[in-house]
């Protein structure tokens, strides 16, 4: 009986594992922001594709993460925010599925605008790692245990920002990269996913710094680099190490973030540049720079050989990923944190006021659809198994056919 | 003897069973591990399994975890934190009891940790919604500041619904006794203003606990970010008869004091913004007794603090924001005369939300509750000289 009951666990872990319509990070699996769901509705101002809703505690801007048929959200609550929440929903009813609380041991001050719960949490399909401003870090099991917690100020006490902290953490194999970049104690640090210790921790400048690490393959084509952007460009390290493995010193965006496509990486650097490591080189070669391409807060998005950016006045640009030459421009209604998603064609944009804009990529672009959730919304959605889950001020919403 | 039976094996594998599901450690010992968390994810191990076989326990073992909160710290408490919530939620889920009256015992005990008893109090509304009538209008002065913030605002709401009816002095009367266990600055803020328009003004300074009156000394050279390091002779030496060489020329020390509200001491308003520069500020605390303090600050720049010659802790940071008890440095008075001197270091920048050269500074107990000097000094603005030669002496003796 043992046996079978330890065959299924082991089943039903390798299913989580492996399940691709997972959304696990801040932007998806690939840290791409792309789900190619064929089944995603497009018209969601159609009543009968919200399939629920529900209240979730407290402040947050984190985005939702989906594992298996869980969906995971961060948020703090309390005077001085300092309640950390984490909370689990069915994706079928979402209905609670349980919900934890921990303790800030870091400062929670931040902007009025931002939140404790500003970073997006991460799993490896196993735990969730969930991460707030005041860099405190949980590890629970998918049913709410607690496996370990690490409380990153409370071990370095100047490393903080009293705007708050926003950068995501990221998975790679067995180590969670997490950027803790402020003018003070500066860093980044690679953690062990099974024990929380530290397998590695670089410093880095003192330059508050809110963009999220991103992941690429390394120039062997095996393995795994983590990105890490800063004010001074992209740092490429080996994420069981920190060794850098090269380094783009051009300087980047501390917001917005890079994205990878195929060899070459898209940066919020100069406007938007394209760089690429060829394999004879230590350090890439820019292909090409735009500065009109420059994003406001959302990151960069590539798709369907295309790059997109949202700007300080909400149009959104698209533009050859090749050449760097604008194809489009699109105005959107307001002002955007969220970065977009996409699936099948169809990016989905939320701006900060709840409009949620259905925007078609064929040919010049265009708004097929628009619904509003009249609520504040900057954490960026998910998607997964064919349904989009966005976070608002205090409820999380599932579309889906 | 008879071969023992079919029947009695699988009672035996039952029985093996049953005890290999029930938690095999003393609670204390599993505890113990927890407890033992530490910087850099030390003891996670150790405590990841303990704490799997302490939340094997039912409600009856909640009580011994509130109990370990005491001497635990942050990080321990935020495992601990999670074993009660985790046996908790289960057992309710399964319909099974909490230990309600056990659970009502550690919440009105104030000497127990004061997070573990909101802790308690919150699994206990869970199946006791009076608890909140029966408990929170006695906690107006409870070391917890959550229990302290939830009977103020009972008050806050009892004086408003006063001032509706006409009942100014019982208004005035339940105003000043939410104050009284005020120390959230939005609860202050509120009491305050409408004691204001009751007629009544609220000393804010001397309720937080603000430090007003400062000798200050400065500019020495921070252009470049080179003198949040820099050793400047303040802090070998406060000597307020001595002049050193600034960064613009010969400075020496001047008595100032703020009538701001909530302790602000403007820099740049009331000497100058010194572009690239450091300052220092002095003044002494008297304490009728040795305690652990906090003195928590806020400021936009750069700093240094020192309680009694000790460097207790400094950052780099310019221009972020600013906000009342920004940061929060546990420090002890001595008995007596205790000297607290701030650096505080402006940059070059020049956009305009860079500009703001200033600080506020309280000292207070390690729940937020202003700290008053000793009984027999009255910190007076037009006593400022008296003030400092008494708290020099004390100093020197």
């Amino acid at each position: 009986m043992r046996n079978v009951v330890c065959r299924v666990a082991l089943l039903s872990v390798s299913v989580s594992m492996l399940c691709g319509a997972d959304w696990r990070q801040f932007r998806g699996n690939d840290a791409n922001g792309i789900a190619d769901e064929s089944g995603l509705p497009v018209k969601l101002s159609d009543p009968d594709v919200l399939a629920w809703s529900v209240e979730i505690p407290g402040q947050g801007v984190s985005g939702p993460i989906v594992v298996g048929d869980r969906v995971f959200v961060t948020s703090s609550s309390g005077y001085e925010q300092d309640r950390l929440h984490v909370s689990c929903f069915d994706v079928e009813s979402g209905r609670e599925l349980w919900h934890r609380q921990f303790w800030a041991t870091g400062r929670t001050q931040c902007h009025n605008k931002m939140a404790v719960a500003a970073p997006t949490p991460a799993s490896d399909g196993e735990r969730i790692f969930a991460f707030y401003s005041c860099n405190d870090l949980a590890c629970l099991d998918l049913d709410g245990n607690l496996l370990w917690f690490r409380g990153l100020t409370h071990d370095y006490p100047n490393a903080s920002n009293s705007l708050g902290m926003a950068s995501s953490p990221m998975v790679i194999d067995d180590t969670l990269i997490v950027q803790v970049e402020n003018d003070s104690d500066s860093f980044a640090t690679g953690i062990d996913i099974e024990t929380g210790m530290n397998r590695w921790k670089v410093e880095r400048k003192q330059l508050a710094n809110w963009s999220s690490p991103t992941k690429m393959p390394a120039p062997n084509g095996d393995d795994l680099l983590a990105l890490l952007q800063s004010s001074a460009g992209i740092s490429a390290v080996d994420p069981l190490t920190g060794n850098e493995v090269w380094n783009y010193d051009e300087g980047a965006s501390t917001i917005p973030s890079s994205v990878v496509v195929d060899d070459k990486i898209i940066v919020p650097s100069g406007g938007v540049s394209a760089i690429r490591l060829s394999p004879e080189s230590t350090a890439p070669e820019t292909l090409w720079s735009e500065s009109r391409l420059a994003p406001k807060t959302a990151s960069l998005l590539a798709y369907g050989g295309s790059v997109y950016s949202v700007n300080s006045t909400g149009i959104l640009s698209c533009a050859d990923i090749d050449s760097g030459k604008i194809d489009w421009k699109l105005r959107l209604k307001g002002a955007f944190s969220a970065t977009p998603v996409v699936s099948t064609g169809h990016m989905y944009l939320v701006n900060e006021d709840g409009v949620v804009q259905v925007v078609s990529l064929e040919g010049s672009g265009k708004i097929v659809d628009q619904i509003d959730l009249e609520s504040v919304v900057l954490g960026t959605p998910a998607i997964a198994d064919d349904a989009l889950y966005i976070r608002g001020d205090g409820k999380l919403w599932k579309f889906s056919r | 003897m008879r071969k023992p039976g079919p029947w009695f094996l699988t009672c035996l594998a039952i029985a093996v069973s049953a005890v290999s599901v029930s938690p095999a450690a003393d609670p204390q010992i599993l505890i113990k591990t927890i407890k033992s968390v530490g910087p850099e994810g030390a003891g996670n191990a150790a405590a990841s399994d303990a704490l799997r076989e302490l939340t094997e326990y039912d409600a009856t073992v909640l009580p011994t975890i509130l109990d370990a909160f005491d001497d635990a710290n942050p990080l321990a408490a935020n495992w601990m934190r999670s074993a009660v919530e985790t046996i908790a939620d289960r057992e309710l889920r399964r319909g099974k009891p909490l230990p309600a009256a056990q659970l009502e015992r550690f919440i009105l005990d104030d000497r127990r940790n004061p997070r573990a008893r909101r802790l308690a109090y919150e699994w206990l509304l869970r199946i006791d919604k009076s608890a909140s009538d029966r408990l929170i209008s006695e906690m107006l002065t409870d070391p917890s500041p959550e229990f302290r913030r939830d009977a103020v605002q009972r008050f806050i709401d009892q004086g408003d619904q006063q001032v509706k009816s006409g009942e100014k002095s019982q208004a005035i009367a339940t105003y000043r006794t939410a104050l009284r266990g005020a120390t959230n600055d939005d609860q202050v803020k509120s009491i305050a203003k409408s004691l204001k328009s009751l007629g009544v003004e609220v000393d804010l300074q001397r309720h937080f606990g603000f430090l007003t009156e400062w000798h200050v000394i400065g500019p020495f050279d921070n252009r470049g970010g080179v003198g949040l390091e820099a050793v400047y002779p303040p802090e070998r030496e406060i000597n307020f008869d001595a002049a050193y060489e600034g960064q613009l020329g010969e400075v020496s020390w001047s008595q100032h004091a703020t009538d701001d509200d909530f302790g602000i001491f403007d820099i740049a308003k009331e000497l100058e913004n010194f572009k690239g520069s450091a300052m220092y500020a002095t003044t002494v605390f008297q304490s009728d007794r040795e305690r652990e303090i906090e003195i928590r600050l806020g400021t936009p720049n750069s700093w240094k603090l020192w309680l009694n010659g000790e460097f207790l802790f400094g950052r780099e940071e310019y221009h972020r924001g600013t906000k009342i008890d920004q940061y929060r440095v546990p420090g002890t008075l001595k008995k007596g005369a205790n000297r607290v001197t701030f650096k505080i270091c402006q940059n070059e920048q020049e956009q305009d939300w860079a500009q703001r050269f200033q600080f506020q500074l309280r000292v207070c107990d390690p729940s937020g509750v202003g700290v008053t000097q000793g009984p027999d000094v009255v910190q007076r603005k037009t006593e400022a000289p008296a003030l400092e030669a008494i708290a020099e002496k004390g100093a020197n003796e």
